[in-house]
Formats: structure tokens, C-alpha cells, sequence
């Protein structure tokens, strides 16, 4: 597909009923791309994400997730996801199912849907009742007869994430944190770059990485796309944001009525970010 | 200089950071602590956030542990995959900060459920990086108000195991392990051994020296709040 719209991209290759992992630890969170998910309606998605925070609030709020696949969910910095546990707590819209890992495990199984492996190896959910809660099991190393902890492989359907740019071959160059940006591109039967920019030539940036576009079915340009979250050496994180979403995100009838001024009723990133201004200057 | 109960917390936890530590730090209180220590007696102190920015000095204390301001910062940046299996799994980190809504006796932790998990009263964030950083690390330091809600006599959930926690830095003390229980060692001024007694709710132990916290010093005082938090006025 190489440079598509990111309407075009999320129609033909987001399903009803897909597994899907929007990425970015923190950094460079593909809000435009979770937006557009909305705007089409997707249903029964299977969400997969080390940190569902606003972006995966949005998604299961506006009723787009069947069951979460997670490790952390929470505002960061600021507190609860309402709509999050709103679902959990009390099934609105709709009951949500929850597979629930640590960090560590959830990037042994990143790692290892990477590498084409059927599961992750690591020293990790020992003792505790997370273990009796999740999809994890014990395995014994042939060699020194340690017991490890064996999590099944991340083979999302689409794999999502956002990039600060990509050149017109789309081949796709992002750098500062890096999180699993990498492995959930290479785990996913397809994926999806929204970026900031397209540009003529990649210059070399000090620890950036290259998906090269091969291994991306799709890039679609999304200026201002990781919005509230940053896109490093472009803009920063809209700490603001960040704590107004825990009031607008508090009560059901508040968060709908700013999905639909700001999502629903904005065709893309572009008058998304203008509604947002036009409601400061209100 | 008069000082507050979260500033006493910041201040004795980061007394107990060495000069040269190498810490992986949460957001909230740990970060103060951590970036405070680096400003006082401990600059050589090496500061880890998940995220996977390793020796951060930020100037400004992060509102999410992923700021662009620790990339910019640090020594090296990672990815997360490398963060959780080369340097934590790898036994490469000294001292993690954890906190919870609810510890036991034991030092074990719960960021999971508040009330059954299934149904849950309340769905809390979960556990993070804490199941595997709570025994990956050296040393544990615990930072959590002391209260009857959050000391508890059986947690609703464990998350993480006390194995490997050494201290416990709350708004009225200090608990440390002794004989395979979190004992009360130390009280900040101005507070008793009988309110964080009353505060627990497990009958606490008590040791027979217990201690009184030096108060912040002003260098102290200054330091912390020379520390804003990125995005406040």
C-alpha cells in the first residue's frame, strides 16, 4: 500500500473483530490513527497494549473493544482511567474482558511474536496472584533446570504506531523512546506508521531506528497524530491534556458529548486539532 | 523552615540512596526522592525510568515516567523489551521504588483490585513493572501514606512479593523488616509510634529503640522545592 490516507489505511486494513495493538510507551501514541478507528465504527476489537491510557479510554468508552490485553492502565501522572473501569466495574458500554500481564511479560511476548517464536521466556511472574489470573506457564531450561516463566507470543492482526517520519519509499525513521515500536511492527500480520512527515531523505538522527518499508504495509501521514502524547524533536507532551481528560472522562454523558465535538464530528487529525483550539478560545 | 508530611517522605527516602546507586524510579513521590538525592549527597546516583531512559538528570520532575525531557537527558535510551530483560532481568538495577494501594505485614504489595477480581469494587491501574522489579532489584524501598485502607491485614490481591523490600518511608515513620515483619523503627517528629499503630491495620510491631527522623535540613527544604513538577504553575 506504501503512502495511503489514514482513512484509507484504517478501512482496508482494521476489522471488526481484529486483534489490534496501538503502540508508543509514553511517546509517540498513534491517537490520530485510534481516532480514526472510531470515526469507522470498528467493533469487538481485541485491544493489546502495555499502557492503555487516554488513547485506549477513548477506544473502549466509545465501545470499539471486546477484551484488553494490558499491563498498566491508568493516566499517568494524573490517576484513572474512568472509562477503563467503568467497563470493568461496571460493563459500560459494555463488559470488557481482561487479559492482564507485567510489563516484563508483556515484552517477552512482543519479542517474541517478533523473532517468529510461539512464546516468551523470562524470570518473571513468580508467586502473587497475577500468575492465576493470565495466560502464562512455567517451563524448565534443559540446560541448568531453572524454572522460567513461558507468555504466549503478541501476534496481533495490525500492529499500529506513529513515527516522527518516513521517506517516500515508506521506509519509516523514529527515535527518542523507543518502546516496543519496533516489535509490535514485526509481530503484526499487518501494520500501520502514522507519521509527521514525509520526507525526500532520511537524515541519520542519533538513536533512530528504521522500519524499513517492506516490513509496514502502510504509512499514512499524521501531522500532529501522537496528540496528547509527543513526537520527539517535533513537539511535547500536552501535560494539560493529560489532567483535563480526568474530568472529561469522569462522567459517561461528558465524554461522549467530546468524542462527538472532537472526534465524530472532525473528519482528521487536522480539524481534531482545530476543534481543540477552537474550545480554548471559546 | 516549616516542612510538609510528603516532603519528610521525600527527604528520609532519599537519605537512603547511596552516592552511586543505581535506581529505577516511578513517578510521584520516588521521583522526588530520587531527583533529590542526585541534588544533595548522592549526584552520583544513577536515575532508570521504565521507559527505558537510563541515567535521566532531569531538571524538571516528569509528569509521566516517558517525558521527552529524560530521553534528552539520559545516558541511553533503550527500548522496553531491552529495559525489562537486559538491565532489570539482567540484575544490573541496586534499588526500585514501588508504591501500591495496599501492602501487608510481609511487604507484599497490591496495585491490582480493590475487592474481588472478577468483580471488582475498585479496577486499580495494575501491576506494571512492579511483579518483576519487586524481586529483580537489590533493594526495594516502599513509599506509601500510612493509613487502616492501605496497611492491611490481608491484601485484596498481591501484585508484587516483599522478598526484597528494605524500608517502607510512610507519612508518620519508617518500617523495616525484622524477623519476617515490617516493624516500626522510626517516627518523623511530630508524630508517635501510637498513631502508626492506630494507622495499621494489622497489630504493629514496634521496635523497643524506636527512632525520631531528623527533621528536612533547609539545604534539604531548598533542594526539594527547586524540584517543580513539568506543566505546574
Amino acid at each position: 500500500m506504501a503512502i495511503v490516507s489514514l482513512n484509507d489505511a484504517i478501512r482496508e486494513l482494521v476489522h471488526d473483530g481484529d486483534t489490534v495493538a496501538l503502540e508508543g510507551f509514553t511517546h509517540l501514541i498513534p491517537h490520530a490513527a485510534a481516532h480514526e478507528v472510531i470515526r469507522q465504527r470498528r467493533r469487538d476489537l481485541t485491544l493489546v497494549r502495555m499502557t492503555p491510557d487516554v488513547i485506549y479510554d477513548q477506544l473502549i468508552g466509545m465501545g470499539a473493544a471486546r477484551k484488553l490485553v494490558f499491563s498498566w492502565g491508568g493516566n499517568p501522572g494524573v490517576g484513572s482511567l474512568h472509562r477503563l473501569r467503568d467497563a470493568v466495574e461496571h460493563g459500560w458500554p459494555a463488559p470488557l474482558e481482561l487479559e492482564e500481564h507485567s510489563h516484563a511479560g508483556m515484552a517477552a511476548a512482543y519479542a517474541a511474536g517478533a523473532s517468529n517464536l510461539p512464546f516468551g521466556v523470562l524470570r518473571g511472574y513468580r508467586g502473587g496472584d497475577l500468575p492465576a489470573r493470565t495466560r502464562v506457564a512455567r517451563v524448565t531450561c534443559p540446560f541448568t533446570g531453572e524454572e522460567l516463566a513461558a507468555v504466549p507470543a503478541h501476534r496481533p492482526d495490525v500492529g499500529v504506531v506513529h513515527a516522527q517520519r518516513a521517506d517516500r519509499h515508506g521506509n519509516v525513521q523514529l527515535w527518542g523512546i523507543l518502546g516496543v515500536q519496533k516489535e509490535v511492527v514485526l509481530a503484526s500480520k499487518r501494520s500501520i506508521a502514522t507519521v509527521e512527515e514525509i520526507v525526500d531523505e532520511l537524515e541519520p538522527v542519533p538513536g533512530a531506528i528504521v522500519l524499513p518499508a517492506w516490513v509496514v504495509t502502510a504509512v499514512a501521514p499524521a501531522p500532529g497524530g501522537a496528540h496528547p502524547s509527543y513526537a520527539h524533536g517535533y513537539y511535547d507532551r500536552d501535560n494539560e491534556f493529560y489532567r483535563a481528560w480526568d474530568t472529561i472522562s469522569r462522567e459517561r454523558d461528558g465524554f461522549v458529548a467530546w468524542m462527538k465535538r472532537h472526534v465524530l464530528e472532525t473528519a482528521d487529525v487536522e480539524e481534531y486539532r482545530a476543534s481543540l483550539v477552537a474550545t480554548v478560545a471559546a | 523552615m516549616t516542612h510538609t508530611a510528603d516532603e519528610m517522605m521525600a527527604v528520609e527516602a532519599a537519605r537512603r540512596l547511596d552516592d552511586g546507586a543505581v535506581c529505577f524510579v516511578g513517578i510521584g513521590l520516588p521521583s522526588l526522592a530520587a531527583n533529590l538525592a542526585r541534588r544533595t549527597h548522592a549526584p552520583g546516583c544513577v536515575l532508570i525510568y521504565e521507559s527505558g531512559t537510563i541515567g535521566a538528570k532531569p531538571e524538571e520532575l516528569p509528569l509521566s515516567i516517558g517525558d521527552g525531557e529524560l530521553a534528552e537527558t539520559a545516558d541511553a535510551v533503550v527500548s522496553v523489551p531491552e529495559m525489562f530483560a537486559y538491565w532489570l532481568q539482567g540484575e544490573r538495577i541496586d534499588v526500585g521504588f514501588l508504591g501500591a494501594a495496599q501492602i501487608d505485614r510481609h511487604g507484599n504489595l497490591n496495585s491490582t483490585v480493590i475487592g474481588d477480581y472478577d468483580r471488582p469494587a475498585v479496577r486499580l491501574p495494575g501491576g506494571g513493572g512492579a511483579p518483576e522489579i519487586a524481586l529483580g532489584v537489590r533493594d526495594v524501598f516502599v513509599m506509601l501514606r500510612q493509613s487502616r485502607r492501605a496497611f492491611v491485614d490481608e491484601l485484596d490481591f498481591t501484585t508484587s512479593l516483599g522478598d526484597n523490600v528494605r524500608v517502607v518511608v510512610t507519612d508518620l515513620g519508617v518500617l523495616e523488616p525484622r524477623d519476617g515483619e515490617l516493624t516500626l523503627v522510626a517516627t518523623h517528629p511530630g508524630t508517635s509510634a501510637d498513631a502508626a499503630v492506630e494507622a495499621t491495620g494489622w497489630p504493629l510491631r514496634v521496635a523497643g529503640d524506636v527512632a525520631e527522623t531528623r527533621p528536612p535540613s533547609d539545604e534539604e527544604l531548598r533542594a526539594l522545592r527547586s524540584l517543580r513538577t513539568k506543566g505546574d504553575a
